[in-house]
């Protein structure tokens, strides 16, 4: 605990010309005692800055600057990481959007130096939490072409693979292709497939150590420090390793579902894999007789953007029957090819390869197949809708239909994780639990089951747009075609960029920090399990799988796997988990600072708890753009509002404050909160605290929970004002004066 | 021992990303950016797709990684003069452009409030004002002001000095050259929106309401020209029917021969953002194939799904303007009726390209196809991005991850 702790503040900024700064150092030097509290008229400036760092010297450590928002002058006010700063908001969030020389304005920058000097006094400089054996070894699941790549890559930076592969021979789906669509001008020329000499580059590498027919029988402990069992020819080798790349790749959709394509019925239907290994082998035939083929028609979208088969896109198969379709024209020029699509998506530069294809005499029909049919003498029919012609056109006397299957993860295959294990109570209401199936590709032995959660359709995507390598497992990254559908050069530099988030990962956990999206962050959760009833809250509300159960039942936090986000501080109804400068405590002393007037005042409060990284931010733009908020409200940023502990509700409304209000980020389908689930957790949380309001006959309306975005600093007033008109409805807190 | 040092030219979200990553694994980093502020052009946009959510919302994160980490040394109006050297010691000179502010500055406001002189708003394409002495945009990272010295009344004028509190105006500031050595240099300039004033059958820059996307980014953000309304540049007016013109010069040898893989996609969230103000409006979507690859399947069928939403494969031929009421009428094949199709909109928006900034800049050490994007470059060198083919911010992301690890790679063991 900070043990001596000075409040500076800024009057620059109109700081000093809109508050009585006199009577706000009172608070610090009269009512919370501090010994040291200076003012500066520009206290961000060297003179300002050389002020704090003297009283550092004669033993401040712990400071509370007073003045603009914490969003801004980051680096001028860090000490070190033995010196506690906490920063009060006077600036964005109190006189830039309340009236100068008020007595509401006051009495709001007061309430928040009190909450920042008693964050300060509570919170404590964080200490690394370092793990003692740490590997530097990156696995990697897969020998395929992103594997291969992944292990190169790590490799070459100066780590150690260990490349695991299930086949007996390298290289995977690639080494099955015929040619690729070269990357190099003109765009549009095919090329042979680089694979064997990447296989080679692997087999002569001193640091990556492969393991081919082999398989991961189990995945335990977390960055830095998982130990891994491999299962190879029925041995069992152990390897520790410090982070892992996911690259099982994907397969192509199973085309006996497309009967209605007539795969299956007709021995002249075959898909855009099979062609790959026909042409590879030499000449395109009619798998009936042999004979070269003389016409063939590629259906595109074969079961895929439908709904009863694949509902994506699996954004190759376009540009891979176009490819094939030139296989067909150089063995033949003369031959017919037909290309049945729905949309053609050359995206990028495959628009040169897509026009040659075009100047070659291929004949593109838009429209839905209506049927393929066997014709005479093995030959097919197929009806298509004519979209652009507007009627029905039929292609007959074709000799081979290729169907553009496309791609199916590794990840989507095995029985859905039920998240209740036997004998567990059924699981309460609450936010709709990871979809993680059992595809026998990691088998990590985590409480939250054995493989990377899905996003959808089988994918262990990232649902960021920002941060394509977010997985919710830490230090294990997924990388191409099991990630996403993607092209070989997307594949490789994808691989690539796992690499460097798995290397990245070793390196900040080597120094006990966070990974993203908390990477300055070296605080992190400790459990003092002696009331722990085994309520389970922890490990079944942590969204990153961080926590596991020992033989007991009691929860075993990883701490290697945190990312910092306070979720299972918020959840524990017994208070147990604490950060060094986060807790449950902590934050409900500074709510309990907060000084609330006599009811005849009528001076309501409103305690707000807004997510740092959206709603904070927001709150500052109300002030940069000069526009009211409500004098009643009393700012406390938190990690995330998955860490908001309901016995603050209870620590608000017992002293007096009329409302609670939560301003956390967007929850369901295109979710935007960084740690998942925090804001969707809060929000049911709350849910349960409403029942046991209403019992207390308090209004279970004086606590609300708001979505908002960064963007919404102009909805944000108007929201807190509708907040303070149903309390006033409500009538004040009775507790107030108690 | 070598240099462990990894420079970064480009501060929009390829080279932010690969910038963050690289000095996340361990690296010291310079990351060197033309404008006076961070994030480029994602910096501009309302919404990306397919979440509908704000950019700024992971800049935020971005940019408190940059705060909180020493080892990133960021330069804004700054400019690559020069490199020399080879993979593991390049020299490298750059130039610092003059901000005429200095780094006192607390972003008080004093300065604007008394600024006499506007300049046109090139954060919002020219569609509003700032003073000559501004923030660039409220979310600016850094957040500092900067003195646009062409419209700057100078040391005749001398309001901002005056009332800077904290005398961080420096109108006589010189441009300066710092100069450090790196290991490896990343590449990620970005591209530019294809110049649609060459699509002359379009109308666009002589009729006021043929907009491009980039522009209809600013109208719908809550910090763009209009406060977030959707309005027509002619008259402020709330639109009713608008057209969206897909490959707007784009897959078409006499402009931009490629596809640029995004603009279907910008379309049909913009498309949402339209319906989202004015769910009665009427949005006609012209295009040759919708390209919603992967996932972004969902975000198609969803946004097709929308009442007033209708999507017409063709091709547009020509727009043309009634002066009076500056209203358009724009004509197309309808390729699915084989008719042709006049219908009069209130405004058009033209689903512009993106053109790598190398076509216009060819960097050093690089070489770069004929339409400028990168086909290879000297041993230590990389580059990430729209600069590499087209491609959405998911992908620059991933793209810049990817350049990181080259990055690295060229400083381990020297």
């Amino acid at each position: 605990m900070a043990k001596k702790v000075g409040a500076y503040i800024c009057t620059g900024c109109g700081i000093g010309d809109a508050l009585d700064i006199e009577a706000l150092s009172k608070v610090a030097t009269k009512e919370k005692k501090l010994q040291i509290c200076k003012s500066h008229p520009f206290l961000c400036g060297p003179e300002g800055v050389e002020l704090i760092k003297q009283d550092l010297q004669e033993g401040v450590d712990g400071v509370v600057i007073a003045a603009c928002s914490q969003r801004v002058n980051t680096d001028v006010f860090s000490f070190g990481p033995s010196v506690v700063v906490e920063r009060v908001n006077l600036r964005e969030q109190c006189i830039w959007c309340h009236p100068g020389n008020d007595e509401d304005t006051q009495m709001l920058a007061e309430d928040q130096l009190r909450i920042g000097i008693v964050k300060a006094q509570q919170m404590e400089p964080p200490e690394p939490y370092k793990v003692e054996d740490l590997s530097r070894t990156v696995l990697v699941v897969g020998g395929g072409l992103a594997g291969i790549t992944a292990a190169l890559e790590a490799a070459k930076a100066g780590y150690p693979v260990v490349l695991v592969e299930k086949n007996a021979s390298l290289g995977g789906w690639v080494t099955r292709l015929y040619k690729q669509v070269s990357q190099r001008p003109p765009y549009n020329e095919l090329e042979d497939v680089d694979i064997a000499d990447r296989i080679k580059e692997v087999q002569e590498n001193a640091n990556i150590k492969v393991y081919t027919s082999a398989e991961i029988e189990k995945i335990a402990g977390g960055p830095g420090i998982f130990d891994v069992t491999i299962k190879q020819n029925g041995n069992l080798i152990n390897e520790r390793i410090g982070a892992v790349v996911l690259a099982t790749g994907a397969v192509p959709y199973d085309a006996t579902r497309l009967g209605h394509l007539g795969f299956g019925r007709y021995a002249n239907v075959i898909t855009g894999d099979m062609l790959e290994e026909m042409a590879a082998r030499g000449k395109i035939v009619r798998p009936s007789d042999g004979k070269e083929v003389q016409s063939v028609a590629f259906i595109l979208c074969a079961g895929s953007r439908d709904p009863e088969h694949l509902p994506y896109c699996s954004s190759v198969c376009c540009v891979e029957s176009l490819k094939q379709a030139l296989y067909v024209k150089q063995q033949n020029p003369e031959a017919t090819v037909y290309i049945f699509f729905k949309d053609l998506r050359a995206p990028g530069l495959y628009e040169f390869l897509y026009k040659r294809v075009q100047t070659e005499g291929v004949v593109f029909f838009r429209g839905d197949i209506g049927s393929i049919e066997e014709g005479s003498n093995n030959t097919l029919v197929v009806q298509a809708d004519d979209v652009l012609a507007g009627d029905k056109i039929v292609a007959e006397g074709i000799d081979l239909v290729v169907l553009a299957t496309g791609m199916v993860p590794t990840t989507a295959f095995g029985e859905a994780l039920v998240p209740t294990a036997e004998g567990e109570e059924k699981q309460e209401e609450g936010p709709p639990p990871d979809v993680i199936l059992k595809s026998d590709l990691l088998n990590l032995e985590y409480r939250q089951g054995p493989e990377l959660p899905t996003l959808k359709y089988g994918f262990p995507d990232s649902h960021f747009i920002c941060f394509p390598y977010e997985t919710r497992r830490t230090g294990i990254y997924a990388a191409g075609s099991v990630r996403a559908p993607m092209d070989l050069p997307s594949t490789v530099r994808d691989a690539a960029g796992a690499a460097l988030k798995a290397i990245q990962c070793i390196e900040l956990t080597a120094i006990g920090s966070a990974v993203h999206p908390r990477v300055w962050d070296f605080s992190f959760p400790e459990f003092s399990l002696q009331r722990c009833t085994q309520c389970k809250r922890c490990t079944v509300e942590c969204p990153f799988g961080a926590i596991n159960e020992d033989e007991k039942t009691y929860p075993l936090p990883n701490p290697t796997r945190c990312r910092r986000c306070g979720t299972c501080m918020g959840a524990c109804p017994e208070r147990l988990i604490s950060f060094k400068n986060y807790s449950v405590g902590m934050i409900g002393s500074m709510v309990k600072t907060i000084e609330v007037p006599e009811e005849d005042e009528e001076k309501p409060r409103i305690v707000v708890f807004a997510c740092e990284n959206d709603a904070y931010p927001a709150l500052d733009m109300v002030g940069i753009n000069r526009l009211q908020l409500s004098p009643w409200i009393r700012i406390i940023p938190l990690r995330c509002l998955g860490s908001m502990n309901l016995i603050w509700v209870a620590d608000a409304l017992s002293k007096g404050i009329d409302g609670i209000l939560l301003l956390g980020c967007k929850h369901g389908e295109d979710y935007q909160c960084h740690f998942v689930k925090g804001s969707e957790l809060a929000n049911y949380r709350l849910g349960k605290i409403a029942e046991t309001l209403n019992r207390l006959a308090l209004e279970s309306d004086r606590v609300r929970m708001e979505q908002v975005s960064i963007m919404d600093y102009d909805r944000i007033p108007k929201l807190i004002e509708d907040f303070a008109k149903r309390l006033e409805e409500i009538g004040p807190n009775p507790y107030k004066g108690f | 021992m070598g240099n462990k040092s990894v420079l970064v030219i480009g501060g929009g979200i390829s080279g932010l990303t690969a910038a963050v990553e690289a000095s996340e694994a361990g690296c010291e980093v310079y990351l060197v950016e033309k404008r006076p502020y961070l994030g480029g052009r994602v910096t501009q946009l309302n919404q990306y797709f397919p979440k509908l959510c704000p950019p700024n919302c992971g800049l935020e994160i971005n940019f408190r990684r940059i705060k909180q980490n020493p080892r990133i040394r960021y330069f804004t109006l700054a400019e690559v003069a020069e490199i020399s050297g080879q993979e593991g010691n390049f020299d490298v000179k750059v130039t610092l452009y003059p901000r005429y502010v200095t780094e006192q500055c607390t972003a008080c406001n004093k300065c604007v409030e008394v600024c006499p002189a506007e300049r046109p708003n090139d954060f919002n394409y020219g569609m509003d004002k700032t003073k000559a002495i501004y923030l660039p945009h409220i979310f600016a990272f850094p957040a500092r002001y900067v003195i646009d010295k062409q419209a700057c009344l100078g040391t005749s004028c001398n309001k901002c000095l005056e009332v800077c509190p904290v005398n961080a105006i420096d109108l006589g500031m010189e441009p300066k050259t710092v100069t450090f050595n790196v290991g490896s240099i990343v590449w990620a300039t970005g591209w530019d929106p294809y110049d649609v004033t060459k699509l002359t059958y379009y109308g666009a820059g002589q009729y006021q309401n043929v907009i491009t996307n980039v522009m209809m980014e600013r109208l719908a953000a809550p910090n763009g020209p209009t406060g977030g309304k959707v309005v027509r540049p002619s008259d402020g007016k709330p639109v009713e029917k608008v057209a969206f013109v897909q490959c707007a010069g784009s897959r078409d040898e006499n402009h931009l021969p490629y596809c640029s893989g995004v603009c279907c996609l910008a379309s049909l969230k913009q498309a949402t953002y339209i319906l989202e103000q004015n769910p009665d409006a009427k949005v006609y979507i012209f295009f040759i194939d919708i390209r919603a690859l992967g996932r972004y399947e969902d975000f198609y069928t969803r946004v097709k799904g929308k009442e007033n939403l209708f999507l017409v494969k063709g091709k547009v031929g020509q727009i043309t303007e009634d002066p009076a009421t500056k209203s358009l009428t724009l004509v197309a094949e309808d390729q699915e009726t084989q008719r042709l199709l006049t219908e009069t909109f209130d405004m058009v928006i033209l689903a512009t390209g993106m053109m790598p900034t190398t076509k216009t800049q060819p960097p050093a050490n690089v070489t770069c196809d004929e339409n400028g994007f990168v086909i290879g470059s000297v041993p230590g060198v990389y580059s990430a991005g729209c600069i590499n083919k087209p491609m959405d911010v998911a992908t620059s992301v991933q793209d810049a991850t990817a350049a990181a690890i080259k990055a690295i790679q060229s400083t381990v063991g020297r």
